[in-house]
Order: C-alpha cells, then sequence, then structure tokens
C-alpha cells in the first residue's frame, strides 16, 4: 500500500471515532430510547412517571439542537475489530484513535474530563496516559465503536472475587450492587455484569456487557432484572418500578478456586455507536 | 404547581413527592462557590432565593448543557445559606440529616432529573456571573428559567422522599435475599 493511501486509511480511522462519539453523546441507541419509552408506559408511580417524561424530552431536545444528551460527556471507552488484512499498524491505528477523540472534543463539544489521578491535572482534550481505553478484536470489518462512560455510574461500580461455592449467590450480589448505589448512579440503570475469567477480565467483560442490546435477555438476566425492579428505587432513587432497564451478562471460564463478578452500572443514558471504515 | 422567586411561605406547604414548575431567577452553585461565599459573604441579595447544584457548559454567552451535579457533596457547605435566608436548593441525589434539618419551617430541596442536560438548557437563559474565576464549572452563573419541571425531594416539615424509598429498599432487599436463600 502506498503511503499516501496509508494516511487517507489512518485519517479514516480518526473521521470515525469523531463520528462515532458524536453519535453517541447526541442520540442514544434505538433499543435504549425503546426501552425507555416501554418503563414510562408501565411506570404508574406519578413521580416516576415525570422523571421518566422529562428524559423523553431530553433525548428529543438533545437530537433535535445536536448538543450532548448529559453534560458528564465521559471518558470515550474505545473498541476496535481489525481485519486481518488491514495495513494499518497497531501504534498508527491507537494514534488516530486519539486523534479522533481530540477532534470530537473541539467539535461536539465535549467537557474535558481527563485528569492525571493524582496530581488531578486536566489534559484538556480528553485524552492522557491509557485514556481513552481502547479495546482491539480481529473481526471481519475495520469498525470503530464508542462508548462514552460517565462517572456518576461507574463510580457506584463494584468488582466480588466470590468463593467457587457461591455461585448461586451471584444474583444477590449483582442486586446488593444496585440497592447500595441507589439514586447516585441516574437510574433507571443498564447493568453489565462480568462473571468468570480474572480479576481484569471479569471488569472488561461488564463493560462490554453494556454494548450488547438490551432488548433481548435470557432468564437469568431477567430474573435479576426483576428482583433489581422489586426494590422500588425508581427513576433517580425517588421511586417506582423502574430501577433498571436491562440487565446483561458475559462469562469466560476462571480459574478452579475464584469467582469474579464483576458488575458496571450505566445511568440512563447508556450512549454508544459503531462506524465502519472501507479497508 | 407553579412558583416564582423570590421565594416566600408558600413553598411551607409543598409535601415531598409534589410536582412544581419553577420560574424566576435561579444561581448555579457547587463546592468552590460554596467554599468562597462562606468565606466572602454571599454575592446576592439571599432572600428567598434558589441555589442550583450545576456546572453548566457554557458557549458564547448561551447554556449547552445545565443538568444538576450531585447535591450530597455540599451537605457540609449548605446551613449557612439557609439561615441567610435562600429558600430553595435544586440538585440531585438528595441531601444528609443536617441540610434537611436546617430546611424545616424554611426552605425546600427540589429534584431535577438527572442528565438531563438539554431539556433544562431549554427552559434557561444566562443573565449574569459572579466568580468567573473559578472557571465554568464552578461560578456562579444567574439564569433565568422558565416552567422548569422539579420534584419536592425534602419538604420543609422533615418529609424526605430519597430516605423514605431508600429504608423501603433496603427492607425489600433483604426480604427478597430471604426468600431467595429458604
Amino acid at each position: 500500500m502506498h503511503a499516501r493511501e496509508y494516511q487517507i486509511l489512518r485519517e479514516a480511522v480518526s473521521e470515525a471515532t469523531h463520528a462515532c462519539i458524536h453519535e453517541a453523546e447526541v442520540c442514544l441507541p434505538p433499543d435504549v430510547k425503546a426501552a425507555i419509552d416501554a418503563a414510562y408506559e408501565s411506570e404508574s408511580d406519578p413521580v416516576a412517571r415525570g422523571e421518566l417524561a422529562n428524559i423523553r424530552a431530553n433525548i428529543r431536545e438533545a437530537e433535535r439542537l445536536d448538543i450532548p444528551l448529559c453534560q458528564d460527556t465521559g471518558i470515550a471507552v474505545i473498541y476496535l475489530t481489525v481485519p486481518h488484512s488491514c495495513p494499518l499498524h497497531e501504534r498508527d491505528l491507537i494514534d488516530a484513535v486519539y486523534d479522533g477523540v481530540r477532534r470530537a472534543t473541539h467539535s461536539v463539544p465535549l467537557r474535558p474530563n481527563a485528569v492525571e489521578p493524582v496530581l488531578r491535572q486536566n489534559s484538556g482534550d480528553n485524552t492522557g496516559v491509557g485514556i481513552p481505553p481502547i479495546h482491539i478484536s480481529e473481526g471481519p470489518d475495520l469498525t470503530v465503536t464508542a462508548l462514552p462512560k460517565g462517572a456518576g455510574s461507574e463510580n457506584v461500580s463494584r468488582i466480588g472475587m466470590l468463593l467457587p461455592s457461591q455461585s448461586g449467590e451471584i444474583p444477590a450480589f449483582i442486586v446488593e450492587t444496585v440497592l447500595m448505589a441507589g439514586g447516585r448512579p441516574c437510574p433507571p440503570v443498564v447493568v453489565g455484569v462480568g462473571i468468570g475469567g480474572t480479576f481484569d477480565l471479569a471488569a472488561s467483560l461488564a463493560k462490554e456487557a453494556l454494548l450488547l442490546p438490551i432488548d433481548t435477555m435470557d432468564e437469568y438476566e431477567r430474573e435479576i432484572l426483576n428482583a433489581i425492579n422489586s426494590l422500588g428505587i425508581g427513576p433517580m432513587g425517588l421511586g417506582g418500578s423502574t430501577t433498571a432497564l436491562a440487565v446483561k451478562v458475559k462469562k469466560a471460564h476462571c480459574h478452579t478456586a475464584s469467582l469474579p463478578v464483576a458488575v458496571n452500572i450505566q445511568c440512563w443514558a447508556c450512549r454508544r455507536a459503531t462506524r465502519k471504515v472501507s479497508v | 404547581m407553579k412558583i416564582r422567586t423570590p421565594l416566600g411561605d408558600e413553598i411551607l406547604t409543598l409535601r415531598a413527592g409534589d410536582s412544581v414548575l419553577l420560574s424566576g431567577t435561579i444561581y448555579t452553585a457547587r463546592d468552590e462557590a460554596h467554599l468562597k461565599m462562606m468565606k466572602d459573604g454571599i454575592p446576592f441579595d439571599p432572600e428567598g432565593a434558589v441555589i442550583y447544584h450545576c456546572g453548566p457548559v457554557i458557549q458564547e454567552n448561551r447554556i449547552v448543557a445545565a443538568g444538576p451535579t450531585t447535591s450530597a457533596r455540599m451537605n457540609r457547605l449548605t446551613v449557612f445559606l439557609i439561615d441567610a435566608g435562600i429558600r430553595c436548593l435544586i440538585g440531585k441525589g438528595g441531601m444528609g440529616k443536617e441540610v434537611s434539618d436546617s430546611l424545616r419551617g424554611r426552605a425546600v430541596y427540589l429534584a431535577f432529573t438527572g442528565g438531563c442536560a438539554a431539556l433544562a438548557a431549554s427552559h434557561m437563559k444566562l443573565t449574569g456571573v459572579f466568580y468567573p474565576e473559578l472557571g465554568m464549572a464552578e461560578a456562579i452563573w444567574v439564569i433565568e428559567v422558565t416552567d422548569l419541571p422539579l420534584v419536592v425531594g425534602i419538604d420543609a416539615d422533615g418529609g424526605d422522599l430519597f430516605s423514605r424509598v431508600d429504608a423501603e429498599a433496603r427492607r425489600r432487599y433483604l426480604a427478597w435475599k430471604q426468600g431467595v436463600e429458604v
């Protein structure tokens, strides 16, 4: 591949990163909007209905005015799928994503949220050491997915290294996490769960679970969702039967002596978008 | 119920869970502005005034996004405002007992839906600023609001919707867990 074509492809990855962050910040995916609409229809508590009505009006306003849904525009977690045929070197792919995040920060605009962890100095452009997190896997197409993650819900997420004998207690660990979070993560939430793997893999699986469509759930996920919604925490912790919109679980094999369970909480603004880049 | 600033005794009849549409002037304030007001005094007339826990996104003198921030961070920084005549706090997530006690017979806490930054901005017009040196998120922005849709979270009679819901959720969780384990 010629140097010029190589540069064009690198630029296309930057632009795809910019575009999917922009889309995610302004417009929720159809399955999330449908879940919020369904919650509004089924809620009987007047306070909860009012909160969901505000959320629906907010979704309409953000789309109409092309502005971010929430002032916490988050940290952009990026997922890349890369085909075997892609000529871009990994270093160039990563640099291209960084450029796309900087571009989105300026153009959407995004709030600069990335700070050095101890000194708390803000980088000003939503990039820094290890930020944005970029997860690369092989796939048939070159795609960029952005999951802008806000802090309010990230801060109440939890990981437990359960005993192998406690597999029956996994649902209680998940429900208890939502109980402890109360109204702080801006419910109704989406609950991403990683079961198994290692300490770090469980957390990655929990976040990846937030990329799954929420219009389908298996029986295990649905039972946990019902238990969460029976608590009555409701939208914003003001009461009601909609505390969570969905529970999504991803699993991996784990060591015979351990049982990691990670719960990644996502606020109602379950923002995600994907762009394909032609190679 | 519709209310308009400056607020008076009409807010004393509000009860936790009531819906309210607020119009008039509100002042944004987060951690830094509270600390500065404690030290230097309140830069506006606090009688009947409204404080909004919010760090907005402002672009060219226009409010782009202005959702509420977590009020509990201001728990230890709030009572002096109520003592000075502030009648209403707006934020998300509720506040501690120290604050709800100080509201008794004097003021209310209203909840605005978390994350609804675009909706908030559509009800607002920027009219001024105090402490701009604190930066965009921490300055006190003076905002004119029209029919901002809010819910009474803590009323002036000690009613606290957040702690009521939280206590009930804890009770239901224990009952569910017992049922699962039996």
